[in-house]
Order: structure tokens, then C-alpha cells, then sequence
């Protein structure tokens, strides 16, 4: 067992885990943080998409270990005192999701894009989500969404 | 996954001496190759000697020659390097379509290089412009790194510090990407440095990344899509698999390499 610390959604967390742990088992299953979704467990469909240190990552292929002392944004981290977070609020109205299982890791994936990429274009947008899987949708709504996340007039409307 | 050991390494010195102490250790770059093939069990590592907290094996340095990018420097953040974009674009336009954003935000250069996947795209890069691959030890020229299938002149608890990229006149790199995985069905890497011209393919060797003679004497010649459009690239020894046969492949080389040379810049 290894000693970790982190800080996750603002609050230090410290526990001891064994090396092999995956981030995204620690979150959901020792910290009960559910909202982190696993989806293929391979690297491909983004649904276990957070934050670390400010960028997207997956967090199914991540260790806790590897993520000792830094800092983790989860989907329970995003609203603020029970308000939608804009990019929320634009995936709840432009209706970018269906069953809702990739919805985490999709706006997790969009906090980072426009952090750094404010006004993304329609391919910068299509180019920029690519790692994250959407089997109902279509993806055409959630381009919609991103886009009027970031201000900006959202496809064929 | 297996159990295994970790040990953040404080230094590159401190992850050879733990890779050399313990045997069947393994250096963990990004993790984006080696964690997935942990998963699946297909590797069962003693222990894993994380390089992620070694300072001096990131960044990017940029001299009127050359271009040195530390080994575990992310595909995101040579994607995004401004300074890079100026002095080698090719290499940006290569790290920015690996993956996808996330795989990006982890990956590195090094670890890309180290495990040479045959589909990989820096192999390419690194065979393309004839750099030198910096251990702990010593240099190793792209031509003699590369050794096949996922084998490299790498010994066995030697890590990669840094690469070291020769500034071509020009260079290009186009990819025929798999819509899945985004790896190369055939990505084929161009660059110029007066006289030179270095042709390298990822994605269809079936020993790995190799050069074109053919299509490198033709661009020599003339540096021009239309040098290399008609050369017919012999399918002999190319990777068949579900995606594309080893004709296809074949078939994809010259088309790219004369759509590489079009984007050279």
C-alpha cells in the first residue's frame, strides 16, 4: 500500500492504495464519487473523463499513485451551489445527450477545450471531442452545445 | 492488472538505478501504451519506475540546427508549442493528431518512441529527419534505433532523456488514420534539408518503420508531388490486416508521400 494525497473538487483526500488502483476506481468505488463513469475501460470512449491539474484526462488509464499530489476536477465539481455550470446548462438545453452516460466525460472534455480554446470553430470542436464516444446522439447537438457554451451561435439554428 | 511495485523517480539517474534493482521493472511514461497492456494482462511488470516527476526530461529547446524535445515533453504540449510551430511545424501538425485530447494530455514523445508501434506516428518523425535519440548513455542515430516490431536498440533499463530533431528545410507529415483508433494506416513523414530528402513510413511495414530509397531519390531529383504520384511501391513485406491489405497499404505510400510533399513547409 502507498500513501496518496489529492485534492479533489477542492477538498484534500488522503488514503492508502495499492499501486495497481486506476484513478477512476478510486473515485468511484473508495470515494463514492459515481458521477465518473467507466464505459469501455480501454482508453477510447472518454466517459471516465476528469480534470487533472487542469486537463482532460482519462481516468481509467491513470493511477491514483501517478496522480499523488495533484489536483482532480470531477463532474461532481462543476455545478456551484446547485447552479448548472454554463457548459451544463448548454448540454441541458441544446439537448446534447440522450441516455446521458457520456455526459460527464463530455463536459469534463469541454471545460478543458475552452480553457484553452475559447471560441473553438465547428472542426476545431469535432477535431477537439474525438475522444469521447456518444452512441445515441450523433454527436451533432453535443457540437451545438459546446458552441453556445462558448458564446457562439450554435449549428443550424 | 497484475500487482506490482511503483517508485516515483526523482531523477533519470534514480529510475536507471531502480530499473538495474529490480528486474522485469519498467519505466512509466504517460502510461497510455503500458497501462492498457497492464489491464489486459499482458504485461506483468515487477515494478513501475514512474518518470512523470522528472523535471528535466520536459520541455523543448530550439537552436538555429536543431530542435530537442525532452522524452516525456506530451503530445498536447508539443502540439501547442508556439516556438515549435515556427521552427518545425510538421512536428506539431504530427503530435496534435495522436490519439485523441486526453491521450494527448498524457502521452509523451518518449514513451511513443520507446515502445515503437509499428502504427505509431513519431517513429516517423524521428526516421524522417534523421534525429538522434539521447539516452542515459549515449546517442543513438534514428537509423540504427529502430528494429523492428515493437523493438528498439534500447536496452533494457535504458531511458530515453530527449530527441534530438536536425531544422529540415522543409518537412510534412500525412496520415491515412484508422476512424477508430486514430493510429496510421499509413502515415508517411517528408523532409527536405537542401540535397537530403528523407521519406519514412509508419503504419505499413510489417517490421516497423522504414525509409522509401525510391521515392527519397525521386524527391531528390525533383521535390515535387508529381516525382512520386506514379511510383508503384511493391506490397512485398507490408502489413496486411482487417483494415487494409499490404497492396492497399502499398497503394497509399506514394499518394501520401506526393500529398506530403504538397503540405511541405
Amino acid at each position: 500500500m502507498q500513501s496518496v494525497t489529492l485534492t479533489i473538487n477542492g477538498q484534500k483526500v488522503t488514503a492508502d492504495v495499492e499501486p495497481r488502483m486506476l484513478l477512476v476506481k478510486f473515485l468511484r468505488e473508495h470515494l463514492r464519487m459515481t458521477g465518473t463513469h467507466v464505459g469501455c475501460d480501454t482508453t477510447q470512449c472518454g466517459a471516465c473523463t476528469i480534470l487533472f491539474n487542469g486537463d482532460a484526462v482519462k481516468s481509467c488509464t491513470m493511477l491514483v499513485v501517478q496522480a499523488d499530489g495533484g489536483t482532480v476536477t470531477t463532474i461532481e465539481g462543476v455545478a456551484q451551489d446547485s447552479k448548472m455550470h454554463p457548459v451544463q446548462e448548454a448540454f441541458h438545453i441544446h439537448h446534447g445527450l440522450q441516455c446521458g452516460f457520456c455526459t460527464p466525460g463530455m463536459v469534463m472534455r469541454t471545460l478543458d477545450l475552452l480553457a484553452k480554446n475559447p471560441k473553438p470553430s465547428e472542426e476545431d470542436i469535432r477535431h477537439q471531442m474525438e475522444g469521447n464516444l456518444c452512441r445515441c446522439t450523433g454527436y451533432h447537438n453535443i457540437v451545438a452545445a459546446v458552441q453556445a457554451a462558448s458564446g457562439q451561435t450554435p449549428v443550424g439554428h | 492488472m497484475y500487482e506490482f511495485d511503483y517508485h516515483r523517480a526523482a531523477s533519470l539517474a534514480d529510475a536507471v538505478s531502480q530499473l538495474k534493482q529490480v528486474g522485469d521493472s519498467k519505466p512509466l511514461a504517460g502510461g497510455m501504451t503500458l497501462l492498457p497492456t497492464c489491464k489486459m494482462r499482458l504485461a506483468r511488470p515487477a515494478k513501475l519506475v514512474d518518470l512523470g516527476a522528472i523535471a528535466a526530461l520536459k520541455g523543448i529547446v530550439i537552436s538555429d540546427t536543431h530542435v530537442t524535445i525532452g522524452a516525456m515533453t506530451r503530445h498536447a504540449d508539443v502540439a501547442a508549442s508556439r516556438e515549435l510551430a515556427a521552427a518545425l511545424p510538421a512536428l506539431c501538425v504530427l503530435a496534435g493528431g495522436i490519439g485523441d485530447p486526453q491521450v494527448r494530455n498524457r502521452g509523451t514523445m518518449g514513451g511513443s518512441v520507446a515502445n515503437n508501434d509499428p502504427a505509431a506516428d513519431y517513429p516517423s518523425a524521428c526516421l524522417g529527419l534523421g534525429a538522434t535519440i539521447v539516452t542515459d548513455r549515449r546517442e543513438i542515430a534514428a537509423d540504427d534505433y529502430f528494429q523492428g516490431l515493437f523493438q528498439t536498440a534500447l536496452e533494457e533499463d535504458e531511458i530515453i532523456a530527449a530527441i534530438r530533431f536536425p531544422r529540415p528545410d522543409c518537412a510534412a507529415y500525412v496520415k491515412f488514420k484508422n476512424p477508430a483508433s486514430r493510429y496510421a494506416t499509413v502515415g508517411v513523414f517528408v523532409s527536405r534539408k537542401g540535397s537530403d530528402v528523407r521519406v519514412a513510413v509508419t503504419g505499413a511495414g510489417s517490421d516497423g518503420v522504414f525509409r522509401v530509397a525510391e521515392l527519397e531519390a525521386a524527391l531528390a531529383k525533383t521535390f515535387a508531388p508529381d516525382a512520386v504520384a506514379s511510383i508503384k511501391v511493391p506490397g512485398d513485406g507490408l502489413s496486411s490486416d482487417m483494415h487494409g491489405s499490404a497492396e492497399y497499404r502499398a497503394h497509399l505510400i506514394p499518394v501520401l508521400a506526393a500529398r506530403a510533399v504538397e503540405a511541405c513547409k
